[in-house]
């Protein structure tokens, strides 16, 4: 093994394209980050940014083909994964490195019961034996607040709510005591109150466990209590990636700044108009030459249609993919100076 | 709550109640339900829209919201209470009188995919309303449809393609569109931002908002994101079990929930600010919205209260004004003593209005 310097994960430069009628789809076009063992980062994006496919790809779940890995390593605790043969890494998929999907309907098989499922997981990586399987799928759905777990684990899936159904899933997930979990928008489907519930599991069994979480999500107001970092993806690229404190107070990007004020924020007083970032989100076969954002910018010059931005490094742990990211940066930092001044 | 003549929308005890079957002779002969189930998705709502307001209806899946929104416009038949409309009952009205009353109702669905049928081109499908009452004929119709296109933001060149052409924005552009062809004075409008991307949710409310401005428009606006209610209504009405547990105008609600499952759901809303998420202390309900078939007795949030005392589950709180123009149904709070909490703490028990069940 080589050398890992704390990080559970690293990303370097991934590139996942995917073959279409429509020509090449780089749905992730050079994505890079680094993930610290008990960190959670956030993934935010509009559909179609690459935010799924990324996950997709760390997990080697791409369907092949009609997409491919073409360029990049996954570094998951000093193993490139994309090196591994198939067998490998299904002994990482579901021990190592687990995942939670958006739609808990879906998820789980109808047929079979909620303890067969949850068995199969141990069975297959733990060595478990019948026995220890099943006690130990009772204690799982004891961890994520199943009430009645004894009982309910010879349950099917259809006796269960969305939000329990989301309980088993992230149960099932955690069997095998992972050191890296990836959500992909683990509450889209569920209600606020059961999306609190949720959210507070996963925190609760993220200090419990030590586990390293990448949390996908739409929705900003979810990473934000969450994360300890995060990025902004816009057609298959990082366009912003930053603490999470910080790219909230002082983004250096249009997009992120767009996106931060296009969420109605319960100080926002009814009747005035929202800001809307315009345009609609592109095409991921046919993008411009310049900036894939430049046709909705607010800030786009010349310069933008013509040559595509650099990644621009902030500070330390910011940068920005922008031609301006400096001058937005300062604006950023300007405008928070008024509003505590107002304050 | 009649409180005069200003209102647009004039709902009364409205009941929409599903029969499931069970407690028949067959159903004991062949092993089915022994009592008749009823699903009560609305159960006695009532209340007021008036001219040009937004009112926002929230709640979480299965509470009924959108169930009260077609039983309004009777796309869902209701099965008791009345609807006021202009003096006419539209709860009563004959289907043919009804379906004249629609000119003036309209509807924004929630799944741009499924509300546009695909085989037909965006002229036909906001021509349709136009066609079908009669209220242009020939190339006026174009013309009409061409000038809706352009106020919901779309170029007019559009008209002869498919729904599969567009993106889910355009798509309820276009929904929003065939709502407004017939000139309506009132919109329900059921999730119509939940399945977009939030860039485009942004466009679609101030869309919606400058459409009102301009038209008087009346909006009934559905909705289980609490910030999307909070931006666009003037009142907001909760809704949990079919019943409306707090209604007032949209800055008290969010800053001053009076009702326990109110407070708790404004405080379930994430905010996008990491400073004030790492200080906020959050109420996390426990357990799941209960079965609509057999609501729990008495309050039907009691199950998940953090609140609830034994009456809770015997007594069946009333709306009651407890602020000026702030309504609530708790038993546990009342004008002289509005706040939970502190009742809690004074271990006040029944205050509030109610009646019992038995």
């Amino acid at each position: 093994m080589s050398e890992t310097n704390g990080h559970i994960l690293t990303v370097n430069d991934l590139k996942t394209y995917f073959q279409t009628e429509d020509g090449v789809v780089k749905a992730v076009d050079g994505i890079t980050f680094e993930l610290r063992k008990g960190e959670t980062i956030g993934i935010v994006g509009e559909s179609g940014s690459g935010k799924s496919v990324t996950n997709l790809s760390i997990m080697r779940l791409i369907p092949e083909p009609p997409g491919k890995i073409v360029n990049g390593d996954i570094i998951f605790d000093g193993v490139d994964v994309r090196k591994l043969s198939i067998e490998d890494v299904r002994k990482i998929r579901g021990k190592r490195i687990a995942m939670i999907f958006q739609d808990p309907m879906t998820s789980l098989n109808p047929f079979l019961k909620i303890s067969t499922q949850l068995m199969e997981v141990t069975q297959l990586h733990l060595g478990h034996t019948k026995e220890q399987a099943y006690q130990h799928a009772i204690k799982m759905l004891e961890t994520v607040g199943i009430p009645d777990a004894k009982s309910r684990v010879d349950g099917y899936p259809h006796e269960f709510s969305g939000g329990m159904r989301q309980r088993v899933m992230i149960a099932m997930a955690l069997s095998c005591q992972p050191e890296l979990l990836i959500a992909d928008e683990p509450t889209t489907a569920l209600d606020v109150t059961i999306q609190a519930q949720i959210l507070e599991l996963i925190k609760n069994l993220k200090s419990e466990f030590g586990t390293s979480v990448i949390l996908i999500t739409h929705d900003l107001g979810v990473v934000a209590g969450m994360t300890e970092k995060i990025i902004v993806m816009y057609a298959g690229k990082v366009f912003e990636i930053a603490p999470t404190a910080e790219l909230f107070a002082t983004p250096a990007n249009p997009y992120t700044k767009g996106l931060l004020k296009s969420v109605p924020d319960p100080a926002h007083e009814q009747g005035k108009e929202l800001y809307q970032i315009p345009g609609l989100p592109p095409d991921v076969a046919h993008l411009p030459p310049g900036c894939p954002f430049q046709p909705r910018c607010y800030r786009a010059e010349e310069i933008c249609v013509q040559e595509f931005p650099p990644f621009v490094q902030i500070n330390e742990n910011h940068r920005s993919l922008c031609h301006f990211a400096k001058e937005v940066y300062a604006e950023s930092i300007a405008e928070k100076a008024n509003k505590s001044a107002i304050v | 709550m009649n409180e005069n003549g200003n209102s647009l929308i004039s709902i009364q005890n409205l009941k929409v109640h599903f029969n499931l079957g069970g407690g028949g002779i067959i159903d004991r002969i062949t092993g089915g339900s022994p009592v008749r189930r009823v699903v009560k998705a609305v159960d006695g709502v009532s209340l007021d829209i008036k001219k040009g307001e937004t009112l926002g209806l929230v709640g979480e899946s299965g509470c009924g919201k959108s169930t009260l929104g077609k039983a309004i416009l009777r796309l869902t038949e209701p099965t008791g209470g009345q609807v006021f409309y202009n003096g006419k009952d539209l709860a009563h009205l004959s289907t043919g009188d009804m379906r004249e009353q629609r000119k003036n109702l309209q509807m924004i669905f929630q799944d741009p995919y499924a509300s546009l049928n695909p085989r037909m081109t965006v002229a036909q499908i906001i021509g349709e309303p136009i066609r079908t009452f009669n209220l242009k004929n020939g190339k006026s119709v174009e013309e009409r449809v061409q000038d809706l296109m352009e106020t919901v933001g779309m170029s007019r060149r559009f008209v002869k393609r498919y729904p599969h052409e567009f993106s889910g924005g355009q798509r309820q552009r276009i929904g929003i569109a065939r709502a407004l062809a017939v000139d309506p004075e009132f919109i329900v409008a059921d999730e119509p931002i939940s399945a977009l991307d939030v860039s485009i949710q942004a466009q679609i409310m101030n869309l919606m908002e400058k459409l009102q401005a301009e038209k008087n428009l009346t909006y009934l606006f559905i909705s289980h994101d609490l910030r999307a209610v909070r931006h666009l209504s003037d009142r907001v009405a909760v809704m949990y079990l079919g019943k409306i547990v707090e209604l007032a105008d949209g800055k008290s609600v969010y800053a001053d929930p009076l009702m326990p499952y109110t407070i708790a759901l404004i405080s379930a809303v994430p905010v996008p600010d990491p400073e004030i998420e790492a200080k906020r202390e959050r109420i996390i309900l426990t357990g799941d919205v209960p079965s609509p078939i057999n609501p729990p007795k008495g309050c039907h949030f009691n199950t998940r209260c953090p609140y609830a005392i034994a009456e809770c589950k015997q007594i069946e709180p009333l709306l009651a004004e407890i602020k000026p123009r702030h309504y609530a149904a708790c038993i546990r709070i009342s004008p002289e003593f509005p706040y939970i909490e502190e009742n809690k703490q004074n271990n006040l028990g029944v205050i509030g209005a109610g009646v019992s069940e038995k």
